[in-house]
């Protein structure tokens, strides 16, 4: 990642890793200790909701895409810093993703015999403030989502 | 640590099934609510579906799977499926996914099936 976007967020406060294995029980783990997580930043209810929805796109697809549900982990750090900042990171290293750009528009999917909406990445774009992939083929993923909270509060 | 929080809760009446979904909908619980699901709709064989989504926590873009699937499965079995009562965050996936262009989404009939 570019060291400019790092830049903005000077101050982080807290700091947590997850390492996960790649089974669809931890979906709704994963989206629930990040969620706790970041509570110490007093985000609205919407802020919450749309960080947990984030967190299960990105966890799912770890899951059924990078490791099409074989043996694996994933990699969840949670960093929040001083201006509400929260910034999550996903990573697998699973088959990775030839095309990013193409997997990132609404309704594509590798993976429509297992009724994938091909919305994952949308969500994700949607319900944070910014999200990045870098992928490599055959080495794996990394999805970085951030949000800025408190921001319809102070802004408005 | 395996989650069952999830639970449909059944009413028929002639040819209209309701089925109130419970609990949170993922990839994890989709892939057994589907099939729970599909099992109730192939049995009853209902003209007219509708999910009751009021008592659901939480749906991710698996929700929108789970739910064009069971849309599909009416329309082959020649019946129509309507979704009623999606809370405020429910409402903001399922609009992302501009899904009200193909189901009636808490329309007159929802209402009064309820
Ligand atoms: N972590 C990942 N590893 C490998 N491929 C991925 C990963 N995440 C997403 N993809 C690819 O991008 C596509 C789009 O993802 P997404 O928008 O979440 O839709 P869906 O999961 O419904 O297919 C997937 O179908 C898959 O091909
Ligand atoms: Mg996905």
């Amino acid at each position: 990642m570019d060291m400019k976007a790092e830049k903005r967020f000077r101050d982080e406060i807290n700091q947590m890793e997850l390492v996960l294995p790649a089974i669809s029980v931890n979906e709704g783990m994963a989206r629930a200790a990040v969620a706790a997580f970041c509570a110490q930043l007093s985000p609205d209810t919407t802020e919450l909701a749309d960080i947990k929805c984030a967190v299960s796109e990105a966890v799912t697809n770890c899951i059924v895409h990078a490791y099409k549900h074989k043996k694996g982990n994933f990699y969840i750090t949670v960093s929040l810093y001083s201006d509400k900042t929260v910034r999550i990171a996903i990573l697998d290293k699973g088959c990775g993703i030839p095309d990013v750009r193409r997997a990132r528009e609404p309704l594509f999917t590798t993976d429509s015999a297992g009724e994938r909406s091909g919305m994952g990445f949308t969500v994700m774009e949607n319900f944070m403030d910014r999200l990045t992939v870098t992928s490599r083929a055959g080495k794996g993923t990394l999805v970085v989502l951030t949000k800025r909270l408190g921001r319809l509060a102070t802004e408005e | 640590m395996f989650r069952t929080d999830y639970r449909l809760e059944i009413k028929k009446r002639d040819w209209l099934l309701v089925v109130r979904l419970f609990g949170e909908i993922d990839h994890h619980s989709a892939v057994y609510m589907r099939e729970e699901l599909d099992k109730l709709i192939l049995k009853e064989r209902p003209r007219r579906l509708v999910l009751d989504l009021s008592c659901i926590e939480f749906m991710d873009s698996a929700g929108l799977g789970l739910l064009m699937g069971r849309l599909r499965l009416m329309h082959d079995i020649g019946g129509v499926m309507a979704l009623t009562r999606p809370n405020e965050r429910i409402m903001k996936i399922l609009r992302l996914a501009g899904m009200e262009r193909f189901m009636e989404i808490d329309g007159e009939g929802a209402k009064g099936d309820r």
